[in-house]
């Protein structure tokens, strides 16, 4: 199904970066292909959102390169992320409460019209557009998104995400505080994605939704990687003793 | 109205016909509180120096030259002019306090400016161009403005990139530049400024006059009724849920009625004799039997309104202003977002700093001299307008008019003090004192209770 003789999409190689002596990420070297799903495991503290924030823009790493379709790019800050059609959900969500679905949307990237004014109108035109195909029942738009579900918050990250046509998509824990039914919304979600051709990295613990959505699970324990897998050729345990032991289990070395 | 007869519904629970009123309107609630408050302030004063001091004002048919109430056309009309420099500063402080900041210097920025401009005028300009050159005082006030610009560029570029605590550093600004604005001309007074310059301060010559007055007032009423109109077209074209066409209308007419009403008022507080009769010996002519002058907006009001229609472009239709409140509201989220957040804070504090720079205009120009204590503790009254005015203290949230509105309640509060024989400053700081703890707790049981 994926074809990895192709360049990949990302490629994070020998990537480090320590805060204040402890090395959170050390040596990580993973990478994602167009269309596919890498989970990204391991327990609290394992560096998983460190080496994605490095990514994302958010941190900048030690040591290590970043490449894109095989190309080595810099990243700085999230304005260069976004630059390269990487677009991140982060477990925070890192909405404003304070603004509306639409001013988060466009939060950074607002849309203006003569004069360089803000055209609210035409955001909330957008914002209406996009979450009638992600989230039909979403109807508060005109509120603080303070006032606003766990699940319709998510939506609105969600959104953000995708209506900047992302190429690379990062989720961290996008499930986590999300009900049954909601879950079952990203999960199609996620699919529907893959399938247009978007890289996802997707964080998460719950591991009957890595075998159910990922393609292949990088596990890391103390800022190491421990190492990845083909979901397909193991089994729960497997992954599981992993992310516990933080031994590769012998038969997928 | 008519149909009230037929629906019992509205008869029996009128609490939540307003609430359709407000919702249709979308009048914020907070808003009519502090419109509340401030009537209600001014019918006090207004109740007690008629009653206690024996003293009503024209309302209650009391000639012009002895009303001596609170709600006469000459205390409105000063009331105008004293609320403009805290109300400007107040805008500022509304951005600052957004993002969870804090100013405490911009009185000292104030006096120091107001110092230098004064050193400007009399020893450098006035020698330099000769007295009353018509440039001297455009001079003077790009130098205030920018003087003040720098300052709080300083201070925030301490706040962003030393990671300093913003009411360290202000605080610290609060001692340095007032101990400067002593320092400037040893603690002298330097006095008087450029003619033109005093006019920027008020005075029966530093205002627009009655003809001006309307005509800027009907500027004013077609840009309320074009703003009605293009905003429902904007949500046409968008196929929005409108608001009702009365509930537009309504708040149109309201907001037109307010416009000519003060102006009416500002245009009825007559000029002092002394003035009409220099104005006549200026242009060589005796005076005629008759004359009689009107005042209109005040020179500070007008820079007040100037600098409230660009503080609220800025903050409600701009880039700046939508990540102002990102800030506020969740500053690791904007920084996420790929805002700059730290050059925001040096933006916002060197505007804030601009604003004081105005002010130091305003308040030098309006004594005609420049003294090293201009603007002592007026960042406690501005940082006060912005929170009674509904600025959380939290972060991101203020509007600029209710930075203007929390200004004039307590300017009235202050002037009305002194009006009523309280003015030797003790009672006015206690009942002020008193009147921010209580606007912070009822904006606090508001907040709890539409949760």
């Amino acid at each position: 199904m994926v074809n990895k003789t192709r360049t990949p999409l990302v490629e994070l190689r020998d990537m480090s970066i320590s805060f204040g002596g402890i090395k959170a990420v050390d040596h990580v070297t993973v990478d994602l292909y167009p269309g596919e799903v890498v989970g990204l495991l391991g327990h609290n503290g394992a560096g998983k959102s460190t080496l994605i924030k490095c990514l994302s823009g958010a941190y900048k790493a030690d040591a290590g390169q970043i490449l894109i379709n095989g190309a080595e790019v810099d990243i700085n800050n999230p304005r260069d992320a976004r630059a390269q059609n990487i677009e991140t959900i982060y477990q925070t969500l890192a909405l404003a409460d304070n603004l509306n679905a639409a001013s988060n949307l466009f939060l950074g990237r607002e849309l203006v019209g003569p004069g360089g004014f803000l055209d609210d109108s035409k955001m909330e035109a957008e914002t209406r557009k996009i979450m009638a195909r992600l989230n039909p029942n979403f109807r508060k738009f005109n509120v603080p998104v303070s006032a606003l579900s766990g699940g319709q918050r998510q939506s609105v990250a969600i959104a953000r995400a995708v209506y900047f046509n992302a190429k690379i998509l990062i989720m961290d824990e996008p499930t986590a505080a999300l009900g049954p039914q909601e879950t079952q919304m990203v999960a199609e979600l996620i699919q529907e994605l893959k399938a247009q051709g978007l890289g996802i990295f997707l964080i998460e613990h719950d591991i009957h939704n890595v075998m159910k959505l990922c393609d292949r699970a990088s596990v890391m324990k103390n800022g190491q990687l421990v190492g990845t897998v083909d979901v397909k050729q193991v089994t729960d345990e497997d992954i599981l003793s992993m992310i516990i032991l933080g031994k590769k289990p012998a038969k997928a070395a | 109205m008519s149909n009230t007869s037929h629906s019992p519904a509205t008869q029996s629970s009128p609490e939540s016909g307003f609430g359709r009123f407000l919702r249709a309107t979308e009048i914020d609630p907070r808003l009519l509180g502090m419109v509340g408050a401030l009537v209600l302030i001014w019918v006090a004063f207004e109740t007690y120096s008629t009653i206690v001091l024996g003293r009503p004002s024209m309302l209650l048919g009391a000639a012009q030259s002895e009303a001596n109430g609170f709600l006469t056309p000459r205390n409105v009309w000063n009331l105008s002019v004293q609320t403009a420099y805290i109300g400007i500063m107040a805008t500022g402080m509304v951005l600052v306090i957004v993002t969870r900041n804090i100013d405490l210097s911009v009185g000292s920025i104030m006096g120091m400016v107001g110092m230098y401009m004064g050193l400007l005028q009399v020893d450098f300009l006035t020698p330099a161009l000769g007295l009353g050159h018509p440039a001297i005082w455009a001079i003077t006030v790009i130098f205030g403005i920018a003087m003040g610009v720098l300052i709080g560029a300083l201070q925030g570029s301490m706040i962003a990139y030393l990671n300093i605590p913003s009411f360290i550093v202000t605080l610290g600004g609060l001692l340095v530049w007032r101990g400067a604005a002593f320092l400037v001309a040893g603690g002298k007074t330097i006095a008087p400024m450029d003619d033109t310059f005093a006019l920027i301060g008020g005075g029966s010559f530093g205002a627009l006059g009655r003809t001006g007055s309307w005509i800027f007032a009907a500027v004013a009423v077609v840009a309320v009724v074009w703003g009605v109109i293009k905003s429902r077209k904007a949500r046409t074209l968008h196929g929005f849920q409108q608001r009702p066409v009365w509930a537009e209308w309504f708040m149109g007419g309201l907001i037109c009625a307010v416009i000519l009403g003060a102006t009416a008022i500002v245009n009825s507080y007559i000029w002092p004799k002394g003035n009409i009769k220099k104005y006549y010996d200026q242009l060589g002519l005796a005076v005629p039997e008759g004359a009689e002058f009107g005042h209109g907006y005040a020179y500070p009001v007008l820079i007040l309104i100037v600098v409230a229609i660009f503080m609220t472009v800025l903050m409600t239709r701009t880039r700046f202003g939508r990540y102002v409140f990102a800030i506020g509201g969740n500053p690791e989220a904007a920084a996420l977002s790929g805002i700059n957040t730290r050059a925001m804070t040096v933006k916002i504090f060197a505007l804030m700093g601009g604003l004081a720079g105005i002010a130091a205009v305003i308040g030098s120009a309006r004594q005609n001299s420049a003294t090293n204590a201009m603007g002592n503790l007026d960042e406690l009254y501005v940082i006060a307008a912005a929170v009674v005015g509904g600025t959380s203290l939290a972060g991101g949230v203020g509007t600029v008019y209710g930075a203007i509105i929390g200004a004039l309640i307590l300017t009235s509060l202050q002037t009305g003090m002194v009006l009523i024989g309280f003015g030797d400053g003790s009672y006015q700081r206690i009942v002020i004192g008193i009147a921010l703890v209580l606007a912070v707790w009822l904006d606090i049981v508001y907040r709890k209770r539409i949760k």
